[in-house]
């Protein structure tokens, strides 16, 4: 049993925090960001060494460092903080302490480990087989080993997330349900469990391949199941940004979910179908059948993705209706002009909802039919979805909500207010056009992954329009922006967590946290500015979703 | 923020929706299961089944 | 709030507000449209990837391309470093044709003629590698120990490019081939 002098009571929010908790919380925070910035380095090299004109790094260092890369940022840098996030919504948000904080520092260490090992893998040069390491490509022994431990430790990281969960309803640490947030976490730890056993029933025979013990991997059979890892780990993600959506909302502006019910149904939708969609990554592949490829990449009939409409509507409907309550109520959009704009964590997770809903969620949708994927598959475009999802979505998401971490859990104040006003807008910005020029040059036929689109040294020639050129110039230079926003967010939370004023009294979050805790009945939620932005996101999707079909259209016949 | 308080205390029978989502480790097995039986092992069933060239 | 436990113990009996619920129907049935829009393209649409695939050896699948190669070979091409010399094959329309893909290239050319169909067969020799075809924009997976056949009709005449988009190592970036289509 955890002690009286365990906990801290937070000063703010009046929560128990667990000391041991909240040491974890920070560890992975900190670790996570570190692999943030190096991760982030890489892909400002890997957009300059696409941008033509440019051209920084040579063939053999470009794929290396596109590797780690891919490993460093969708990995590494985002399950550290997703572990943060499950431990946070769990012991802290639920006043109890962790479970077995021992073999959350195991889970830690192993992570740890794991990542060192596998980007040592890739920096000595013989594994560079990009993130998704396609048999029969191979990498070193240690790269698959790396990412092994790397895998057994987050997977030990969700234990102790169940297990907390578990002890806070023994000793009744919380009334009721589990909060929306933790819901939501709860949703991202699932999706995990299948994530982390998927890599491990694929990963471990390709590590048994690599040292000579299995002769043979079927490289379908591999892609088969290593998407079953390597999909799923975005939609923990999606599940975490959606949470920290939720979080951000509620401690920012004091919102309140419109719907209990609704909002834990589309979590719902999540759990059951979100990780079929892993077959996006097949649509392509000879030797599956068109009802697996349908019933699978549609997330069983799009009900994820009305899930993840769902939650596109009740959060900003959240944030309306709490805006409403406090008077912003002149007009369609009084509430969203006089909205937080100048707090980081609220500008960062509002424009990592419009940004993952109208770039990365409907380019997600249209690219996973399993026809239109014949224009896309393996083309630039899918970088370009997966920045505005990933990127644009749950990086942003996690950048904002770090705002309130470090005040919150590390205890600081933000250092740069005035620098870390305009932080979100300019990684936002930046990383809006990596999306959206990526995807134009994949529309032009453009690949993903790939050294010169010059053909320089091809036994034949090919041109693509000029126009290609061009996106790959503004993808440059979007990435260059980018990177600034990245670089000053890596300054000012360092800069906070070392050198902030420490925070020992109750602080303000942004919104008056009691001031709307109703909003009425259901039959007067006054959302209309919501219904507007939904109603042009719907347009948006149709519209998009149609053209690509005549697109398609125009193809060569084939059967 | 303390915890809401004023709940009411209620004999009423809570829906069986709601304790299912109430239920984490059920969660937990729905949200491996579904996907490990429609994705993974039909997706498996079928590479195995794919014919040789004549 | 979103970060405590719900005020009503039971929330599942609380109303849902009339927006909401009309955004949840029309979002669920716009998931049914995409649903039942790649079905309906399966039965009108003419894009569709064939579902035809086959386990095949590397040495199998050569004999087969080489065969078409003696048979059907027309010219040849000579590539710009090292002056290595590609056939251009013209199988008759309606016939099996082969797509070797190997690092790093595609072999042979083929010469297609508008507006008939061909039964192409590709695989890999060796690596995953991809289908890119330029400017149409028509991309497959290629797979080793496995050949796709699927039946495509040129719909325009000229010279197509086959890019590589699987990356395939250090070669990658050289890798490619040519489709030609003439009337």
């Amino acid at each position: 049993m955890a002690t009286a002098s365990d906990f801290r009571i937070c000063p703010t929010t009046g929560l128990n925090v667990h000391l041991p908790a909240e040491r974890l919380i920070k560890a992975n925070a900190v670790v996570a960001i570190v692999f943030l910035a190096i991760g982030g380095f890489f892909g400002l090299l890997v957009a300059l060494t696409r941008w033509p004109a440019v051209h920084i790094l040579p063939a053999d260092w470009f794929y290396l460092v596109l590797t780690a890369h891919g490993l460093d940022v969708l990995l590494v840098w985002i399950i550290f903080f997703e572990i943060a996030v499950l431990y946070f919504a769990s012991a802290v948000l639920l006043n109890s302490r962790l479970a077995a904080p021992k073999v959350g520092w195991a889970a830690f260490w192993m992570m740890l480990i794991g990542a060192l090992v596998v980007n040592v893998a890739v920096l000595q040069g013989g594994s560079s087989v990009m993130f998704t390491s396609y048999v029969p490509m191979q990498a070193a022994p240690h790269f698959y080993l790396g990412l092994i431990v790397f895998a057994v430790g987050a997977l030990l990281g969700c234990g102790v997330f169940f297990g907390t969960l578990v002890i806070a309803k023994e000793e009744k640490t919380y009334e009721g349900s589990l909060p929306l947030v933790t819901f939501g976490a709860l949703t991202a730890a699932i999706i995990a469990v299948f994530t982390i056993a998927s890599g491990a029933i694929i990963l471990i025979p390709t590590f048994l391949w690599s040292v000579g013990i299995i002769s043979h991997i079927d490289s379908l059979m591999y892609k088969l199941i290593w998407w079953a890892l390597g999909h799923s780990s975005q939609q923990i993600n999606v599940s975490a940004h959606v949470a920290v959506w939720y979080a951000i909302a509620a401690l920012v502006l004091g919102a309140k979910p419109i719907s209990e019910k609704i909002s834990r149904l589309a979590f719902l939708f999540y759990i059951l179908f979100l990780q079929l969609a892993s077959a996006h990554h097949l649509l392509a592949e000879p030797g599956l059948s068109s009802e697996w490829k349908i019933f699978n990449t549609s997330y069983a009939m799009y009900l994820a993705v009305l899930g993840s409409m769902i939650h596109g509507m009740t959060v900003p409907g959240s944030v309306e209706a709490a805006q409403r309550a406090r008077g912003f109520n002149k007009g369609m959009f009084e509430w969203l002009r006089k909205a937080p704009w100048g707090n980081p964590a609220f500008a960062g997770m509002f424009m990592s909802l419009v940004m993952f809903g109208f770039i990365g969620g409907i380019s997600g949708v249209v690219l996973g039919t399993e026809q239109i994927n014949l224009i896309f598959h393996n083309t630039l475009y899918v970088p370009g979805h997966f920045h505005g999802t990933v990127v644009a979505g749950t990086t942003l998401a996690f950048m904002a909500i770090t705002y309130l971490l470090v005040p919150l859990i590390f205890r600081r104040q933000v250092v740069f207010p005035k620098l870390a006003m305009v932080q979100p807008y300019l990684f936002g910005l930046g990383v809006l056009g990596i999306s959206i020029f990526m995807m134009g040059a994949g529309t032009l036929g453009v690949s993903r992954r790939h050294w010169d689109i010059g053909f320089a040294d091809a036994g034949l020639s090919f041109d693509y329009p000029p126009a290609a050129f061009l996106m790959m110039a503004l993808n440059g230079l979007s990435g260059v922006l980018a990177a600034l926003g990245g670089l000053l967010f890596i300054v000012i939370v360092v800069g906070s967590v070392l050198f902030g004023k420490r925070v020992t009294a109750k602080i303000d979050l942004g919104g008056n946290a009691g001031v709307v805790a109703k909003y009425g009945s259901a039959g007067t939620l006054k959302i209309p500015g919501t219904a507007v932005l939904v109603a042009i996101f719907f347009t948006a999707f149709v519209l998009y979703y149609f053209v690509n079909w005549k697109y398609l259209s125009e193809l060569w016949p084939m059967r | 923020m303390a915890q809401s308080s004023g709940k009411q205390v209620t004999s009423e029978r809570i829906p069986f929706m709601q304790r299912l989502l109430d239920n984490p480790f059920l969660l937990l097995f729905l949200g491996v299961a579904i996907p490990a039986i429609l994705y993974l092992i039909w997706g498996i069933m079928e590479i195995i089944q794919i014919p040789v060239a004549r | 709030m979103a970060v405590t436990p719900p005020e009503s113990r039971i929330w599942w009996k609380e109303p849902v507000a009339k927006i909401e619920l009309t955004w949840v129907i029309i979002a669920f049935l716009w998931g049914l449209v995409m649903f039942f829009m790649m079905i309906y393209w399966h039965i009108a649409g003419n894009q569709n990837l064939s579902n035809e695939a086959y386990r095949i050896d590397a040495a199998t699948f050569t004999k087969y391309t080489q065969a078409m190669v003696d048979k059907y070979t027309v010219g040849q091409r000579t590539t710009r470093q090292g002056g290595r010399e590609i056939p251009i094959v013209a199988p008759p329309p309606g016939s099996d044709v082969y797509l070797i893909a190997r690092l790093w290239e595609w072999w042979p050319i083929l010469q297609l003629q508008k507006g008939k169909s061909y039964r192409l067969h590709i695989s890999s020799l060796d690596w995953q590698h991809g289908f890119s075809l330029q400017p149409v924009n028509i991309n497959l997976q290629v797979h080793p120990g496995y050949e796709l056949v699927t039946t495509i009709t040129p719909r325009d005449n000229g010279e197509f490019t086959v890019v590589c988009n699987e990356f395939c190592g250090i070669g990658h970036h050289n890798m490619l081939g040519k489709i030609l289509v003439v009337e």
